[in-house]
């Protein structure tokens, strides 16, 4: 599968996002807690440009015993990547919308070597 | 085989730009050939909030004029009535980041935001609405709304109206007061871009009692529509047993027009100004086929309390307008057609985006809808706005260059 270039590592600063053209297609390629995801900019909603958007955890009702509520919190572990035209949610880890995962966002396959991010088109 | 890429964007490094948010709309807008289609959006709003000093200039009373521009128009914040969090706590990123877009000083700064979200969807002619002052139906103080509301229309019509031909209004009426209602028609029914008059659906008014007649006949007789636009209040009894945004959204924004629709219908007011047009605005389709059933099999019990009506009250809902967004669209294509199919939707249904609000609806949510003709969706993207309004039929000039592009390369209109 040929790769494409994105950039050397470290270049996308933590928490942020680069966009590449690849043909006419455009690619979001999102640094994470020195991990990094790429997905296309196109939400499957109404087109939205998704990685545009914010990255933010999954929000938590919180729900003790007695099914009393607790509080909210926000679950760092599930990060999300947002939409902003609408704001559908999309789990960073896999691009699945968060409550129908045959909504997705089409995931690239990101390559760390030498020092440099490659994505596979 | 390793291929270096050349150009790339960095988000850090860009100002919002609402060109650029949007640019996956203006793909669609080209990969449709919506210059093929004169698109009207019957519902988009500005945030007038910006040019509120402006707007308080227009103020005619001294004090209230000295009070709105000591007070402005901003929200309240978490704890208030208003401190609502439509923008889902900034993940619609285009509500915080408008205010750092850059426009040129010329024109005005909202007839630039307007276009340039217009250019991007597709739409040709867009009907504007305001945002914060729809509230204005709540304001408990019955001459602020009047004055706000002549001031309001008297800044629209100057300041954009006049100025750009692509952008249209209903205007706001204090529906508080019926005798400024009608001083609002006598004054604005006239004026350039105004093509009917507009009630936010949240005033607690009855639309039946006798002291609204006047303005319904000074409407029908300038054949000029009525429109009811829907919107929230966490101020209503009922709705502020709800927490979440979520809640006193999906259902304010259909119970404050199914009051108005359901008193509207049963007084008879479309027996009593059967020319009169209405346009039932922003409560999406779904809460329509519910009203129809649920009128209609009441009023065929107790015919004696709604003495007015001829003939049931679903059809006299199929004679009237409705906004398409937020189109409920969500693996339920079989309701929406039924829905299409009971409001007669070819002729009766309006597009509308409601940009830039959160749950904005792109011109492709009718253009790609598999169960109408090519007809049926120019019909609802732009013909029966056209007919309604008495519109021209004049596409923009971006979609003109396409459409001169595509004639000078030999492709041929379809
Ligand atoms: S287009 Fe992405 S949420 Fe609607």
């Amino acid at each position: 599968m040929p790769e494409v270039l994105v950039c050397k590592d470290g270049e996308i600063a933590e928490g942020g996002v680069r966009l590449i053209k690849v043909g006419r297609e455009e690619i979001g390629v999102i640094r994470h807690s020195n991990k990094y995801y790429a997905y296309r900019n196109v939400c499957p909603h109404q087109g939205g440009p998704a990685c545009e958007g914010l990255r933010m955890p999954q929000v938590v009702d919180r729900i003790g015993e007695g099914g009393i509520l607790l509080g909210q919190t926000f679950d760092e572990d599930d990060m999300h990547i947002v939409c902003p035209w609408h704001g559908y949610e999309f789990h960073l880890a896999d691009g699945c919308h968060v409550i129908d995962r045959n909504l997705r966002l089409k995931r690239y396959e990101v390559v760390q070597r030498g020092g440099e991010i490659f994505i596979a088109v | 085989m390793n291929e270096h890429t050349r150009s790339f964007r960095d988000l850090s490094a860009e100002v919002f730009d609402t060109r650029t948010l949007l640019k996956n709309a203006a793909e669609q807008a080209i990969e449709r050939r919506y210059e093929d289609t004169f698109i009207v959006d019957v519902d988009s709003h500005h945030y007038e909030t910006e040019a509120f000093k402006e707007i308080a200039e227009y103020i005619d009373d001294p004090v209230l004029r000295h009070e709105a521009k000591f007070q402005g128009s901003s929200r309240g914040g978490i704890t208030s009535e208003s401190g609502s969090y439509q923008e889902i706590a900034g993940r619609i990123t285009r509500y915080p980041e408008r205010k750092n877009e850059i426009v040129p000083p010329k024109p005005h700064r909202d007839i630039v935001l307007m276009e340039r979200w217009m250019d991007q969807l597709g739409v040709d002619i867009a009907v504007m609405f305001p945002t914060p002052m729809l509230n204005l139906s709540n304001c408990p103080r019955h001459e602020v709304e009047v004055g706000l509301s002549f001031a309001y229309n008297r800044w629209l019509c100057d300041t954009i109206l006049e100025k750009e031909p692509r952008i249209k209004s209903m205007l706001y009426l204090p529906f508080h007061d019926p005798e400024a209602c009608c001083r609002i028609i006598e004054e604005f029914g006239e004026r350039k871009g105004v093509v009917g008059f507009m009630v936010t659906a949240t005033h607690y008014t009855r639309n039946y009692q006798n002291p609204y007649m006047k303005m319904y006949a000074m409407l029908q007789e300038r054949n000029m529509p009525l429109g009811f636009h829907a919107a929230f209040t966490w101020a209503d009894q009922s709705l502020q047993l709800t927490n979440r945004f979520i809640a006193v959204h999906g259902l304010g924004f259909t119970w404050c027009n199914m009051l108005h629709m359901a008193n509207w219908l049963v007084n008879g007011m479309p027996e009593r100004f059967p020319k009169l047009k209405t346009i039932w605005i922003e409560s999406g389709l779904a809460w329509i086929p519910f009203m129809m059933q649920r009128l209609d099999n009441e009023f065929m019990m107790r015919t004696s309390d709604a003495p007015l009506l001829k003939r049931k009250p679903s059809d006299y809902m199929r004679e009237m307008f409705f906004t398409s967004q937020p189109m409920e669209m969500v693996d339920n294509r079989k309701a929406l057609e039924v829905t299409f199919e009971m409001i007669n939707a070819p002729t009766q249904l309006l597009y509308s985006s409601d940009y830039p609000h959160w749950d904005m609806d792109l011109p492709s949510t009718i253009y790609d809808l598999p169960f109408i003709d090519m007809q049926a969706k120019k019909n609802i993207l732009g013909g029966n706005a056209q007919k309604l309004f008495n519109l021209e039929p004049v596409l923009s000039p971006v979609k003109q260059a396409r459409l001169a592009a595509r004639t000078a390369a030999g492709v041929a209109a379809e």
